[in-house]
């Protein structure tokens, strides 16, 4: 039974079909059966056809509903117009009856028949014994008795039967006039229209049931996309991305939505990926440092006093690997924005000072001057904590790669709805290449391999900066003159901290902004905030 | 002093155990939150030392909450592996008087728990004065005075002196102070207190005869007189 797994492949949608999944011989694996009922399920769960369903039931509905208006307009027009020419027939013959009598009102009556050119209209007087006085039916219909009401009847009139519209009079002496009008004509209209409807009726069905499945297919394949790329993505190719039609409509915004979502998702993922290489490689160097020491000592220890030296020192090199795990651990979760819940405003001036405060002593005892520069008092909105550690990082490095006699300047500068944080020292600076690599995890540059750290510390400023929806920046300090040496570090953040929401700091977020030495395009302007 | 140590993991809990009786603290030990629940409720303890993740049905939260909806006032450490603040204030709002994350140094577990016992001792008022030897200080009007010579603090000196003080003849690690007297909650990488403590030593301890600020090895610091 070789038709029966075509069948099964036939049934799945052709977008579900990744590139891996998709390949025949995968396909050939799945049960035949298996895809085709959840194809049943898939219809009957399939917003694309519930959607085309309402199409047609509104479609069909609003039709029936206006032909209807149709039928009863027209119909009952016509009933009201020949209503009213018996009612005019009937004033105007009891007026001729009022002036001439009995005589002129059959007179009368022969001439509108004679003139009736439709031959519709239907007059007959009797006198009070029931006898014909004039008029152009036989005799009395019996069932018409009271002059209040209309009578529809069926009549037969010169041979012919119809219908007629009819209503009686009461005239002095006994006398009964019936005035009506034969609405065979009409009939036929009301039989004709409502054919007419009723094939109408059946046409809007068509047209109902095929609009709705044009509007299915091209809601579907307005979701086609999403899905095509988002099941590619679920089978594991993080490069596919949904296709914008460019109109900018709310396909559109939810393809930008999903795409922003998946750039988001491939960042996460290099970087755990990233953070497991790097865990390999400078995580495995002090923990084989320690075991090394214990083994050591463990073997060749001569007293007491040795070993204990040899188990304090690969405590100490345990609680650094701690130490790094636990940098690593803070910013996966703040670039997981899992702290956002601890937003708060917070007074960035007073929180600098505070810092100054603290490394102003350290700063002191490496020969350094650490200056706080006066800041306008800003308040953003913020995770105190994190902020707090981000600028510590950045006074770290300063004044860990400064010499002696050198200046670490702390600043805080508005600057239209952001507020610029400035460390910027006249250390051992940074080359170019470095630069560039210097947020990336466990990155150390050459010259710094020697001093303690773990590398990380950059890399924690950059996810503070994008937590809060702000960037980092980091370069040769402003108004480098060729002697100056040193680094500027910038961490800039949004005063309303909407984490990048409306801010286009954040549009495409790019881990480090690196400023090439020689481009001093806007760097005077920053100078001259500075100084 | 009484502790309950309630620990599953056999060698955390033989290590806090030794430590504590070591220090001279009498130490009672459940693996799992069952038995240390029945005895929280039945006995009564200066202090608990409660791991957070625990076999038994009853984890450490649960037992804290239960103990504290018996209003069991006995101040309780919370020992966990989860560091997150979301975490720890979960903890805290639970009813735990510290938290302290693993892996974590025992001189600090040490520390944390005499501070916490001296507190179940309870405060008798606020207080106004503190004094360690011939060190005094005045709370009300700011001035510390060393054998009856008036010293000149910067005022984060005086809080880091302050912390010192009320915590005396105990070991104040570097954390206990970063957080105690900058509210700061994360380790720099370079020490950044030690370079603060100098100072203060310069002021307090270098004209004197007797130093009163003691570093610990391997810990912290500890204001004592002897």
């Amino acid at each position: 039974m070789t038709t029966k797994q075509p069948v099964g492949a036939r049934v799945r949608p052709a977008w579900l079909r990744s590139p891996v999944t998709g390949s025949p011989a995968r396909r050939s694996i799945e049960p035949a059966a298996g895809p085709r009922r959840s194809r049943r399920n898939d219809i009957l769960r399939s917003a694309s056809l519930r959607l085309a369903l309402v199409y047609a039931l509104l479609f069909i509905l609003s039709a029936i509903i206006f032909m209807c208006f149709i039928w009863w307009a027209t119909v009952g027009l016509l009933e009201r117009e020949a209503e009213a020419a018996i009612e005019a027939d009937a004033r105007a013959l009891s007026e001729r009856f009022a002036e001439d009598g009995l005589l002129g009102l059959g007179n009368t009556i022969q001439e509108r028949l004679a003139q009736n050119v439709d031959d519709d209209a239907i007059y007959l007087m009797v006198d009070s014994a029931g006898v014909r006085v004039a008029g152009n039916l036989r005799d009395w219909p019996h069932v018409v008795a009271r002059t209040d009401i209309w009578y529809q009847l069926s009549i037969s009139r010169a041979g012919l039967r119809g219908r007629a519209e009819l209503r009686a009079f009461t005239l002095p002496g006994g006398f009964r006039l019936l005035v009506g009008r034969d609405v065979r004509a009409r009939t036929i209209l009301k039989r004709l229209l409502t054919d007419t409807l009723l094939w109408a009726v059946l046409m809007v069905g068509v047209l109902g049931v095929s609009g709705a499945f044009v509007v299915r297919s091209l809601f579907r394949r307005m979701v086609h996309n999403v899905a095509r790329t988002t099941a590619a993505i679920a089978a594991g190719d993080l490069t596919q991305r949904v296709p914008l039609s460019g109109s900018g409509d709310e396909f559109d915004r939810v393809a930008e939505t999903v795409n922003e979502m998946l750039d988001r998702i491939a960042r996460l993922m290099d970087g755990v990926k990233q953070v497991s290489n790097s865990i390999a490689h400078d995580l495995r160097t002090p923990i084989t440092r320690a075991r090394a020491r214990l083994e050591d000592a463990a073997l060749h220890a001569t007293g007491d006093e040795e070993m204990r030296a040899a188990i304090e020192r690969a405590v100490a090199d345990l609680d650094g690997v701690t130490a790094v795990f636990e940098a690593l651990l803070r910013i996966a979760e703040i670039e997981a924005g899992a702290r956002r819940s601890a937003f708060a405003p917070l007074e960035l001036s007073a929180l600098l000072d505070d810092l100054a405060d603290l490394y102003g002593a350290l700063a002191e005892e490496q020969e350094l001057t650490l200056e706080r520069l006066p800041s306008p008092s800003i308040t953003l909105q913020g995770d105190r904590r994190l902020i707090q550690q981000a600028v510590a990082n950045l006074l770290d490095n300063a004044i860990k790669f400064s010499r002696p006699g050198g200046v670490v300047q702390l600043a805080a500068i508005p600057d239209a709805g952001l507020v610029r944080i400035t460390v910027r020292d006249q250390g051992i600076g940074m080359q170019a290449p470095d630069l560039a690599r210097a947020s990336e995890r466990f990155y150390r540059a050459e010259t710094s391999r020697n001093m303690p750290g773990s590398g990380l510390g950059l890399s924690l400023v950059v996810a503070v900066a994008h937590l809060h929806g702000g960037r980092f920046e980091l370069g040769p300090p402003a108004g480098r003159d060729g002697t100056t040496t040193g680094l500027e570090a910038t961490l800039i953040l949004p005063l309303t901290g909407m984490a990048g929401q409306q801010q286009p700091l954040l549009k495409q977020p790019v881990p480090l902004r690196m400023e090439p030495p020689s481009s001093s395009d806007h760097q005077p302007d920053r100078a001259d905030r500075l100084s | 002093m009484r502790i309950l140590l309630v620990e599953d993991d056999q060698t955390v809990r033989g290590f806090v155990a030794k430590g504590l009786k070591e220090a001279g603290h009498i130490v009672e030990q459940a693996d799992n939150g069952k038995d240390g629940l029945f005895m929280a409720v039945s006995e009564s303890f200066d202090t608990i030392i409660l791991d957070r993740m625990l076999p038994g049905g009853i984890d450490g939260l649960h037992l804290l909450e239960t103990i504290r909806g018996q209003n069991n006032r006995t101040p309780v450490l919370l020992l966990s592996a989860l560091s997150q603040v979301d975490e720890r204030v979960a903890g805290l709002k639970a009813g735990g008087d510290d938290y302290l994350t693993k892996p974590f140094a025992f001189s600090e577990l040490l520390a944390r728990v005499e501070v916490l016992c001296r507190r179940g001792k309870g405060e008798t008022g606020p207080t106004t004065r503190l004094a360690v030897g011939d060190l005094e200080m005045d709370l009300l009007s700011r001035q510390v005075k060393r054998a009856g010579q008036k010293i000149d603090l910067q005022p984060r000196e005086f809080r880091l002196l302050e912390y010192l003080m009320r915590h005396a003849a105990q070991v104040v690690t570097r954390t206990m102070l970063l957080e105690g007297v900058w509210d700061y909650h994360f380790d720099p990488q370079t020490n950044v207190i030690d370079v603060h403590v100098s100072r203060l030593r310069q002021k307090i301890d270098k004209p004197y005869p007797t130093p009163l600020i003691h570093t610990v090895r391997n810990a912290g610091y500890m204001l004592r007189d002897d």
